[in-house]
């Protein structure tokens, strides 16, 4: 295969298009005479039996054209992915503050607005459950419990020299993907409907469409341009917009959009799933971790949504980089009151990373060493066993460790900060350390397959559809990139099709840091295979050997490493004329992963990510404010096939998990209504709060793993750095007062920072 | 009717003067380059640029469309990114790319339009100056590293911009089409709108709360513009005192020399209250007749010992102005003509705290401004101290400024007069923090005044 060296910083036709406003995304694309706009009617009380609901004036109101409930649902009442536990018009009862229980077609979004007053609603409250621990308490699961053991925790404990237990919790995170959930659908012969949708998963959005309209998957088209990010947050659930845009037009026939306004997406989708736990850590003299035991209670809202799927990847990366010889780790999904809870960037992963973290800071600080002391000595190796029983193959924790502490010379870092804290008596600073090890592939080993499909058109043109989903993470122009490699032609001659389920079909979620290995791996098997059938025209028509190795390099033909002064083109046309198929249908299913649920061991993962980021913040130890004064990295990327992409990837997830650690903060209150439900509450990072320096060193290795072209996967690992920014700055409140009683709650906002320097 | 220019065509429309200018072009002119992102002003996905004539020259900002009622546009250079758009990518655009500043896409334009309010103004110079022009702007997939990297290619490129006949090379360097040339004289033959008073109507300033709080109820309600009165425009030293036009904006009260010459540290001050677009279209006495509890400018203001005047003539001190949670001593009729405040004296200490979750762009959890003035033996001469987020309605620290005038500042006496102002304020617990932070943030933002003052308050370390 023959590289070109321009690749690693490929950017494709889609940036452009951004820079100049041209790109397309649900809510820009041009309505049909006709159109209705489609507003929900939601509840106000997180669970209720519903006396009764009379909305005879509001479908009065001038401009409604109808306004829908359980009852029209011509299919089957029921959205969810995983269990099927969640209508998508409340029947009878609600179960959290924003359920959907009404749609309001209208000719106009005012005149929805004006009905939406109109309809009167009785409620009979039932009780009300917020908090996961609660849940438990009274047997509220989502899913059954899981556990996953290694060796024998509670034997290995009484051999501890030293044993630490303790609390901790994650809050939840908003998406806040810049564009909100939505979708725009219109009928079609035959009965059927094609749906314009924002969504990372067009196959759940097509299932769920045909289940609630009771047709069959083929009568449901969806289509995916690209996404104003997504995050997780519309890898389920934006069939529910998917589905309210098809049920409205598929028996009105007439085109109908549902855009959710800010408010209303925020008050009516699920968040990352917050997090209680318990923990058990037991070390030896030599401060190797020899049994941990932990106990997640995940929040999963009023419905499982995802939540199964994420309670598992938090058992997988219960013990992060770190090998531990004896793990029980026990994980519920607990029934709240609350929106389903669902997928955000790392799935889990980073929930399960803070436990461990904060039971290692716990036990560093009892027995009077820094953590990173621990962190280095009990690093994964291969041959380690981890605790899902995959064993640990191309391991590079040490190396990104190590490297992270020589760029940034830990010693002499600690020394500054030490002096500075001597010397400043209202500003301190803190460092963390934050290694990761991620496994990449859906854990659910299923969804590990995609298809691509390739057409090369006469003139040379090549068009790629995959069943990936563009949002921001560079999937069209890495694609692309695997295309012009395959085929040796320019990246030009390439155009990314929309994502359409009736040219590609049975997707999976573009989800799990997998897309692009995944759907790489199909469009270099179209590619491939067009390859085969072009390339044996080629020898025919040019009379060449059975054995001469074919190819092109930038349009060029050559035959045994010589250039033939043919181009792609001229060849092209001609394997048209000759009758060659130029078109085909790629697939990939990832090989060599499995995973044995009722054992609870096998190897579902294709292959690791490691990496370590120090984090150094500085708080004002007055005001209770903080600043991350830089972040430096070494990261595992493999061989980076597009280092721009890259490197944006992992800035944004290192930012993205910082704002999760601090000023992230969702509030609902004890009735299960969100406080924060709105961007003037609900704060991101924005240009001021980032790191004043990232510095993100990859580190490149040539070995052979099952990432496409050998560039690993990037999308969910720089996440989890950002929980050091939470130890960074409770190591400075720490210094300002080390008797300071603040738990291992985050995130970490000026208001837990200012209570933990003043509580004594 | 209402009249302006959208990029190079000229609008004369009928649509609901409340109606906002992001809904206008989105949906009325299909231009869909102009991204929705929260509507509140928060984001800045739908920020566009829009030129106006201020001291008759004509000035472009950067604004939240989303918040902008239309009939704020009359007479006005709406420029979306259709507006500057040609064949080639403008150098802007073109950093954006270099740098990889976009990712998903969506908060993109916003960015752009911004960066281009920057290149476009002569009074931004700097790379500090390219940053402030996007304070405004959110990127969730957070690339701003890589826009950092293009804010600093644009700030390298402008060195060479020259002071005079900026239009020129402006277009001459494709940051601007060719039709900005024309613009000037287009827009002043559309008359500015006529300022009679109309009952009836429902006044509009900059808008930038109504519009989050009242989106609907202003749309469809008959409105009166405030904003671009050219009598409430007004910046002036008279005697010992400031007078200002209601109208005048946050960014025209931060940018004026008259005000920077009294304020040594205004732009850090000011560089906590909200962002650059909505300081761009905000203005000090919308931002008072709110009354939010938490409002930036009007504890800034209290503390000033600033007194408003009405158009029936009466004045009467802002600390005073608040009765209760969004209750104003004003009648129906009344609107606020004018802000005054008497110049501190050169020994005077202004400062200005704010803490929220995010340092920028966000609601104070509780905000105090205090004005002090102390002699040679450390006796508090003058104190005027204000405080947001602690009470139903921006607060005159009355008790704690009456119990420290004439005393000497000691451990004690501050230890003291944090009883006395503990007393005197009631937070509640909400999104922005429980009661026991409010209190507490109060105490530390009242001894950081101090501080600032160089007042050591090692005491409180124990």
């Amino acid at each position: 295969m023959h590289t070109q060296s321009h690749h690693n910083i490929f950017i494709g036709p889609e940036y452009p298009n951004h820079v100049k406003g041209k790109s397309i995304y649900v809510d820009d694309m041009p309505v049909m005479e006709g159109t209705v706009h489609v507003k929900i009617f939601s509840a106000t009380i997180a669970h209720a039996k519903i006396k009764s609901i009379d909305f005879t004036e509001a479908e009065q109101t001038e401009g409604i054209i109808k306004i829908f409930s359980a009852k029209d649902i011509p299919g089957e009442n029921q959205i969810g992915g995983i269990i099927p536990d969640e209508p998508l018009l409340a029947d009878g009862e609600v179960h959290y503050c924003g359920q959907a229980i009404l749609l309001i077609a209208a000719e106009n979004e005012d005149a929805a607005e004006d009905a939406l007053h109109k309809i009167k609603i009785e409620y009979e409250p039932l009780e009300i459950i917020t908090n996961p621990r609660v849940a438990y308490a009274k047997g509220k699961l989502l899913s059954p419990t899981r556990k996953f053991v290694l060796g024998n925790s509670s034997e290995t404990f009484k051999n501890c020299k030293y044993v630490f237990e303790g609390t901790t919790e994650t809050n939840g995170q908003e998406h806040l993907y810049l564009e909100t959930q939505g979708a725009y659908a219109y009928a079609t012969e035959f009965n059927s409907v094609k749906i314009f949708s924002s969504t990372q998963g067009p196959t759940a959005v097509q299932r769920t469409v045909a289940r609630v309209l009771g047709v069959s998957m083929n009568n449901v088209e969806v289509d995916v341009t690209r996404l104003g990010g997504g995050f997780g947050g519309k890898e389920d659930q934006a069939s529910t917009y998917g589905t309210i845009a098809a049920l409205v037009t598929f028996i009105l026939k007439r085109p109908a959009k549902c855009v959710l306004h800010r408010m209303e997406d925020m008050r009516m989708t699920g968040k990352r799933n917050p997090y209680s736990s318990d923990y058990k850590i037991g070390l030896d003299d030599n401060l190797k971790i020899l049994a941990y035991e932990v106990t997640f209670y995940q929040n999963g809202g009023a419905a499982a949504d995802l939540s199964p799927s994420i309670l598992e990847r938090t058992l997988f990366h219960c013990t992060n980089s770190y090998f531990i010889p004896n793990v029980t780790a026990t994980a519920n999904s607990c029934k709240t009151n609350l929106p389903p809870n669902t997928a955000f960037r790392g799935f889990g992963g980073p929930q399960g990373m803070f436990v461990i973290e904060a039971a290692i800071d716990f036990a560093a600080k009892q027995i009077g060493v820094e953590p990173y002391i621990i962190q280095q000595k009990n690093l994964l190796q291969n041959k380690n066993e981890l605790p899902y029983g995959q064993i640990i193959e191309n391991c590079e924790a040490e190396k990104c460790y190590s490297n992270t502490m020589q760029k940034a010379n830990i010693s002499s870092l600690k020394n500054e900060i030490i002096n500075f804290n001597n010397t400043n008596k209202f500003k301190k600073k803190g460092f963390a350390l934050m290694p990761i090890c991620f496994g990449i592939s859906f854990t659910h080993t299923t969804l590990n397959q995609a298809r691509a499909l390739v057409h090369v058109y006469t003139d040379g043109s090549v068009g790629v559809s995959t069943g990936g989903v563009e949002m921001g993470q560079g999937l069209n122009p890495k694609m692309i990139q695997v295309a012009a490699n395959a085929l040796g032609i320019s990246t030009i001659k390439i155009k990314l099709e929309t994502t359409n389920t009736t040219r590609v079909a049975n997707t999976s979620p573009s989800a799990a840091s997998s897309t692009t290995d995944l759907n790489g791996h199909a469009v270099y098997d179209a590619c491939q295979q067009i390859n085969t059938s072009f390339h044996s025209f080629i020898k025919k028509d040019l009379q060449l050997n059975k054995e001469d190795v074919v190819e092109f390099r930038n349009e060029v033909l050559f035959v045994n490493n010589q250039s033939k002064n043919i181009s792609w083109n001229e060849l092209i046309a001609k394997a048209y004329l000759a009758r060659t198929n130029l078109s085909a249908k790629g697939f990939y299913a990832t090989p060599t992963i499995n995973f044995d649920k009722t054992k609870e061991k096998g190897h579902p993962f294709s292959y690791h990510v490691y990496g370590t980021a120090l984090t150094v913040a500085t708080v004002d130890c007055l005001r209770g404010t903080y600043e991350i004064d830089f972040v430096k990295a070494c990261h595992d990327v493999g061989t980076s096939m597009n280092e721009k992409i890259d490197i944006g990837q992992l800035e944004g997830g290192l930012v993205q998990g910082i704002g999760w650690m601090t000023m992230e903060e969702i509030v609902y209150n004890e009735q299960g209504k969100l406080l924060s439900n709105a961007l003037s509450t609900y704060k991101i990072p924005d240009i001021y709060s980032i790191p004043k320096e990232i510095d993100i060193e990859f580190l490149d290795t040539q070995n052979d793993n099952l990432a496409i072209l050998k560039s690993k996967a990037v999308g969910e690992p720089p996440l989890m750095y950002g929980i050091g920014a939470y130890f960074a700055i409770r190591n400075a409140v720490l210094a300002f007062n080390p008797k300071s009683t603040i738990t291992y709650n985050a995130p970490i906002t000026p208001e837990k920072v200012l209570m933990g320097l003043y509580n004594k | 009717m209402i009249e302006f220019i959208l990029n190079n065509q000229t609008i004369k429309t009928e649509q609901p003067a409340g109606s906002t200018v992001l809904d206008f072009i989105r949906y009325h002119k299909k231009l869909t380059g102009t991204k929705i992102g929260c509507r509140e002003g928060d984001c800045g996905a739908c920020t566009i640029l829009v030129g106006a004539f201020e001291n008759n020259k004509l000035v472009y900002r950067n604004i939240t469309s989303c918040l902008m009622p239309l009939i704020n546009a009359q007479a006005k250079h709406i420029v979306t990114v259709e507006g500057i758009n040609q064949t080639e990518l403008t150098p802007v655009q073109q950093a954006m790319v270099d740098s990889s500043g976009t990712q998903c896409g969506f908060c993109t334009i916003g960015f752009v339009m911004s960066l281009t309010g920057f290149v476009m103004n002569q009074t931004q110079t700097n790379f500090t100056d390219a940053i402030k022009s996007i304070d405004g702007n959110i990127c969730r997939c957070t690339g701003y590293k890589s826009i950092e990297k293009a804010a600093k290619i644009l700030s390298n490129q402008i060195e060479k911009r020259p002071t005079h006949n900026t239009l020129n090379w402006l277009i001459e360097n494709k940051y601007l089409p060719n039709y900005f040339l024309g613009i000037e004289e287009r827009l002043r033959k559309i008359l500015i709108q006529q300022f009679t008073e109309n009952k009836q109507a429902i006044k509009l300033g900059g808008a930038t709360d109504l519009n989050v709080q009242k989106h609907q109820l202003i749309k469809k309600s008959i409105v009166q513009n405030l904003y671009d009165d050219p009598s409430l425009k007004t910046i002036e030293k008279i005697n010992n005192e400031i007078v200002l036009g209601a109208s005048v904006t946050v960014a025209q009260f931060s940018e004026s020399n008259i005000i920077q010459n009294i304020f040594p540290n205004l732009n850090k001050h000011i560089k906590l209250v909200s962002s650059s677009p909505i300081r761009n279209m905000a203005t000090l006495a919308g931002n008072f007749v709110n009354a939010s509890p938490i409002g930036d400018m009007t504890a800034f203001f209290i503390a000033l010992d600033a007194s408003i005047i009405f158009n029936t003539n009466r004045k009467i001190k802002l600390k005073d102005f608040y009765k209760g949670y969004k209750q104003l001593d004003k009648t129906e009729d009344e609107i606020i003509e004018k802000i005054i405040f008497p110049i501190p004296s050169s020994t005077t200490f202004f400062n200005f705290e704010k803490v929220c979750k995010r340092t920028h762009l966000d609601i104070a959890s509780v905000n105090t401004a205090c004005l002090i003035n102390v002699d040679n033996n450390n006796i508090i001469q003058q104190i005027y101290l204000s405080a947001g987020g602690v009470a139903p309605y921006p607060k005159y620290l009355s008790n704690t400024c009456s119990f420290l005038l004439n005393k000497q500042i000691s451990e004690i006496v501050l230890q003291e007069a944090i009883t006395v102002m503990q007393q005197e304020v009631a937070p509640i617990t909400d999104a922005r923090g429980t009661t026991e932070y409010k209190r507490l943030l109060l105490r530390q933002l009242f001894l950081a005044h101090f501080k600032e003052l160089n007042v050591e308050i090692n005491f409180i370390i124990n």
